[in-house]
């Protein structure tokens, strides 16, 4: 079973890599930051395999629980600025 | 019972990571900001559920598999809202789509 998690997390890390080409070129600055989120909600099932490949899944779990929200919370900023920035020149 | 607990597990895993793939490829893929918000909301979140069920088919009634559940409910509630926030700010900044001939309406930006 270990060595499922250990060939799922490998697979899991090629997926990740994916949506950088869409974060180096993208046509818009919203595309980069949708592939950025994409990237950072992958990251939070990568972390919770590694934890089950380290078999210390009780000490992983909360930092997949922190980085679930802080992931959250910048994206929503991030879009909400993008927003009001643009509001305020008009 | 292990043995059809861990083939579940094996099972639920590979659905996820499958789901994982198709919103990733979608990414690069699909022509334009708002057909890509589809790929990245929809078919990540449900990989992500599959993945994360999975595991915790794996571990168990324990103290972990209720914060993976957790984990699972919080990620269902955030993802769509983090995509649907940036979406609106680009439609909100004057973004056309792509296969739409009209141009955005002037009372709708506001």
């Amino acid at each position: 079973m270990e060595s499922f998690f250990l060939y799922s997390a490998v697979v899991l890390t090629i997926i990740i890599a994916v949506p950088l080409y869409r974060v180096l070129n993208g046509p818009t600055l919203y595309d980069r930051i949708l592939a950025t989120n994409a990237i950072a909600t992958k990251t939070i099932v990568l972390i919770t395999l590694i934890g089950f490949l380290f078999g210390k899944i009780e000490m992983f779990i909360d930092i997949t629980l922190a980085y679930a929200i802080l992931g959250f919370i910048g994206s929503l900023i991030i879009a909400k600025y993008l927003s009001s920035s643009k509001m305020k020149e008009e | 019972m292990t043995e059809i607990q861990i083939s579940i597990s094996i099972l639920f895993v590979i659905i996820g990571i499958i789901f994982m793939l198709v919103g990733s490829i979608g990414i690069i893929r699909l022509p334009d900001f708002y057909s890509r918000t589809h790929s990245t909301s929809k078919s990540d979140t449900l990989g992500i559920i599959f993945v994360i069920l999975g595991l915790v088919i794996y571990e168990g009634f324990t103290q972990s598999s209720f914060k993976l559940i957790l984990v699972v409910l919080f990620i269902a509630l955030s993802n769509p809202i983090g995509t649907h926030a940036l979406a609106r700010a680009a439609y909100k900044d004057g973004l056309n789509p792509f296969y739409s001939d009209d141009e955005l309406k002037e009372e709708d930006k506001e």
